[in-house]
């Protein structure tokens, strides 16, 4: 790292040979970033070109590792620790950025240039306030005064429906929200009017009523600065194509496709595409797996439920999962669905209330519950890498559940029902002898899945399993959740954040809030709801359409 | 308020500490074998001559009891007299407490600034010739124990060159140029042991902080480096530095009793040194009691300066 002075670079040199030809803010060609720490492995981004006409916004689309990410910051001449410039040009404006010329890009950097980061609330330094942080930019680049810069923040702060604009830039940042954070962060951004903007993923740490918020922030507000280009990155196809005039699909660091948003969308040409599109096209097979009317499998009638002495959790929750069901659990983060799992699973004593399971009442602690009751009832969670020991062999965490609850059967039994196990899980059988650390994420959640299988359970608590992993890969978790219900017809109490999703699949839905249930049926049901945040919800899922979000915003007025 | 409540804690529990270690050094000293009055006389002990000393001391009365009269006089800077010299301890202490001090709190002036500066310099410069080599003369000046260190540059710039004195003799009459001349070489001996370790600690907690995601974010608005270090990095590499340095201050106040021995400086650390040979208990318990407390209070000034420094803390959550 050399020290570099904030002066201002000759940028007279290039001024002299500026040319209008053409009216490209970005116009990157043949760049290829590598890993600096394993050189023999392949480059993070393999001869990209791109190119990002003033005012225009760009999508960048792909699943983790595809270069999205490297790629938007190499676009402000920054690489991240343990990725090496290799070669390619990248020519902002009319500047040639030198990668290793710190003074140039850091004049460029928050005047011309700007980053809005995915987790704003990591992105925030927390010892200094908000507003001296989003001025830092303008004041340390004397872009303006620090007059100037503080009520450009606070007309910005206005239009971005911050609260109390006049003061929110004297807050820190624990004191302002995700969905507050990340426009504040868009708002430093866009102080100096730059003429580029990189956001990287701003919406995915957010809830879906959140991200709606901010979503119409940015597209409201890009637009309306006329000169400025942008380069969106997700992994969220529904989501950029609210924002983007094209989009390009990047894979393992090279382009896939690029297109006009619509017609990409519409008529996309490579396979890799189609099926990036096809996930938000997941279809219950519709067979045994619906039985309506069979028995009630599992009740629970005014749950109750709080960490140690601390507030409610969960307050009078009931629900009813009859046998060979699905209830979709869904609501935002804090809402207590996964408090709700606990208590199902019994790793959190209710407080009040009862479960019934076909017909007994289940002990509330886990210590009270029998083996027979501990085998019906098995839980899948969000993180495969804390749910598997990751000193144990696959062989072994499958094979605790079956010795544990098949003490009678023989080796030769048990061996034979652990390749059935992984073959229905679509495992190699290979598997079986690899540490957890040597699988994918993918293939560690299709374990714990197996593992919940071994016990032959009649029910079980799917816990956000997909939440972790990349949406192609979650698709296919959940094609097999809901294959291996088709063939061996358990119920499961399904728990996610993605109410498209839980409505794709679901028979029964909850919608959650605050710890309560704000609404409960079917998923037509769900729709004609009264309830104003259950509306407010199921407007808010993005549809996979152009204009969906223009919209919702229409309706709203 | 959160922050008075936690702090309230801190103390509360400092205090808690401090009772604990008296307890600790008042029953080890009741352990030894023989009390005083037994040391007092020596070998030429009668047992009517010891039993005259316990009575007069009071060691015939329980041991609670005595604890509790010897805690309310500490409590009042009154430890009691010297066995060896029959002064009041607190006279004896006075002094002496006042030239480690002086000894300590110079070498803290030398070292707390130098460690900062040359750990930010690194930071900047990191894996640098500057970095490699600051870093490699760290562990060799840390890694020999005092007294060797000690005797090495006494050997060198007292006795070969001449430039400073091997003994520590300071007098009243003395200018400050003066002082500083004669505690020069054991100051310096001090400033090795400690200055490699906070420097280290401070490049370490810099770095680390460098890792945080909002360094990127800095650095994508275009900073300086030296900005990025001084105004984002610092403020929240605040909390493990001082703890570091905390640390290494205590040690320097008990770090002087090899060091006051090596060059026969008159403080608190060669009182204690020689009060242990010759078995003058009481003064033992008073230095010991004064080292525990000074551990004490600078561990406590490094926790509120953390909490101090946490603005989560320092600002509550608007509504």
């Amino acid at each position: 790292m050399a020290i570099s002075k904030p002066k201002h670079p000759p940028l007279a040199r290039n001024d002299a040979r500026r040319e209008r030809t053409n009216d490209l803010v970005l116009d990157i060609a043949g760049l290829n970033i590598v890993s600096s720490r394993q050189p023999d492995a392949p480059p993070l981004l393999k001869g990209l070109t791109l190119r990002l006409k003033r005012g225009e916004v760009l999508g960048l689309i792909g699943e983790s590792g595809a270069g999205k990410s490297t790629l938007g910051l190499a676009a402000l001449g920054y690489q991240r620790t343990g990725c090496r410039y290799d070669k390619g040009v990248v020519r902002f404006d009319d500047l040639i950025l030198q990668h290793n010329d710190e003074a140039m890009l850091s004049s460029l950097r928050g005047v011309r240039m700007a980053y809005v980061a995915q987790s704003a609330a990591a992105a925030f330094n927390p010892a200094h306030r908000l507003g001296a942080q989003i001025t830092e930019g303008a004041r340390c680049h004397a872009t303006f005064s620090r007059q100037e810069a503080k009520r450009r923040m606070v007309s910005l702060f206005r239009r971005f429906d911050l609260p109390e604009p006049d003061r929110f830039g004297d807050r820190f940042p624990h004191q302002a929200s995700g969905g507050q954070l990340q426009r504040a962060m868009i708002v430093m951004a866009m102080l100096c009017e730059p003429q580029l903007i990189v956001f990287d993923e701003p919406t995915t740490a957010l809830d879906v009523t959140t991200q709606i918020e901010v979503l119409a922030t940015i597209k409201k507000n890009i637009r309306a600065q006329g000169s400025t280009s942008a380069l969106y990155i997700t992994h969220d196809l529904a989501v950029v194509a609210q924002v983007a005039d094209r989009i390009m699909v990047l894979k393992d660091g090279m382009l896939v496709e690029e297109n006009e948003t619509s017609s990409l969308l519409t008529k996309p040409q490579r396979p890799y595409t189609k099926e990036l599109l096809s996930v938000y096209q997941v279809q219950r097979p519709r067979g045994r797996g619906t039985k309506k009317g069979a028995g009630v499998l599992l009740r629970g009638e005014g749950l109750d439920a709080g960490y140690g002495g601390g507030t409610r959790i969960l307050e009078g929750v009931r629900f009813d999962v009859s046998e060979h069901e699905i209830l979709g659990v869904v609501g935002e983060s804090g809402c207590g669905k996964s408090t709700l799992a606990r208590v199902v699973t019994g790793l959190l004593p209710s407080r009040e209330g009862s479960l019934w399971l076909g017909g007994e009442e289940l002990p509330r602690r886990l210590k009270r519950r029998s083996k027979e009751q501990l085998r019906r009832v098995q839980l899948v969670s969000q993180i495969p890498d804390s749910a598997l020991n990751p000193r144990q062999k696959i062989r072994e965490a499958l094979g605790r559940p079956l010795s544990y609850f098949f003490p009678q059967r023989r080796p030769a039994e048990r061996e034979h029902r652990l390749n059935e196990l992984l073959s229905s899980c679509e495992l190699d059988l290979k598997v079986a002898d690899a540490f957890p650390a040597e699988l994918s994420g993918g293939q560690k959640q299709r374990v714990c899945i197996a593992r919940a299988l071994a016990a032959e359970p009649d029910i079980i608590v799917c816990d956000e399993i997909t939440s972790a992993l990349d949406r192609l890969i979650a698709k296919g978790i959940v094609e097999l959740m809901l294959d291996l219900q088709k063939k061996l017809g358990m119920a499961y109490i399904f728990i996610s954040h993605d109410l498209g999703l839980v409505r794709a699949i679901s028979d029964d839905i909850m919608v959650m809030q605050g710890g309560r249930v704000l609404s409960y049926g079917a998923g037509s049901e769900i729709e004609k709801s009264k309830d104003a945040y259950t509306q407010k919800l199921l407007r808010s899922v993005p549809q996979m359409r152009v204009g969906w979000l223009d919209e919702v915003l229409q309706k709203r007025g | 308020m959160a922050v008075v409540r936690l702090l309230a804690t801190r103390v509360f529990w400092g205090i808690v500490c401090l009772w604990i270690i008296s307890v600790l050094i008042f029953s080890a000293t009741e352990l030894l074998p023989g009390d005083l009055a037994s040391v007092v006389f020596g070998q030429a002990k009668t047992p009517e001559a010891v039993e005259a000393l316990r009575k007069e001391l009071g060691l015939d009365r329980p041991p609670q009891e005595r604890y509790l009269e010897w805690l309310a006089a500490a409590a009042r800077f009154d430890f009691g007299r010297s066995l060896a010299t029959q002064r009041p301890i607190s006279q004896l202490i006075g002094k002496r407490l006042q030239r480690t001090l002086l000894l300590a709190l110079t070498t803290a002036c030398m070292a707390v600034p130098l460690a900062l500066l040359v750990g930010m310099l690194c930071t900047l410069w990191r894996d640098s010739t500057f970095d490699r080599a600051v870093n490699t003369a760290a562990v060799v000046v840390i890694s020999p124990p005092e007294f060797f260190t000690g005797y090495f540059l006494a050997f060198f710039f007292a006795v070969k060159l001449g430039w400073f004195p091997a003994v520590m003799l300071t007098t009243p009459s003395m200018s400050f140029a003066e002082v500083v001349h004669a505690i020069f070489l054991p100051c310096v001996t001090l400033l090795f042991a400690c200055f490699g370790h906070m420097m280290r600690l401070t490049r370490a907690a810099l770095i680390s902080v460098l890792e945080d995601p909002y360094i990127e974010t800095a650095r994508l608005k275009g900073l300086s480096s030296r900005r990025i270090l001084l105004v984002h990095a610092l403020p929240n590499a605040i909390a493990p530095i001082a703890n570091v340095i905390v640390i290494n201050l205590a040690y320097l106040v008990v770090g002087v009793i090899v060091v006051e021995t090596v060059f026969n400086y008159p403080g608190l650390g060669k009182l204690m040194v020689d009060s242990i040979s010759s078995r003058d208990i009481p003064v033992i318990q008073a230095c010991s009691l004064i080292f525990a407390t000074t551990y004490i209070v600078l561990n406590l000034t490094a926790d509120l300066i953390s909490l101090l420094a946490n603005p989560k803390l320092r600002h509550a959550v608007a509504a």
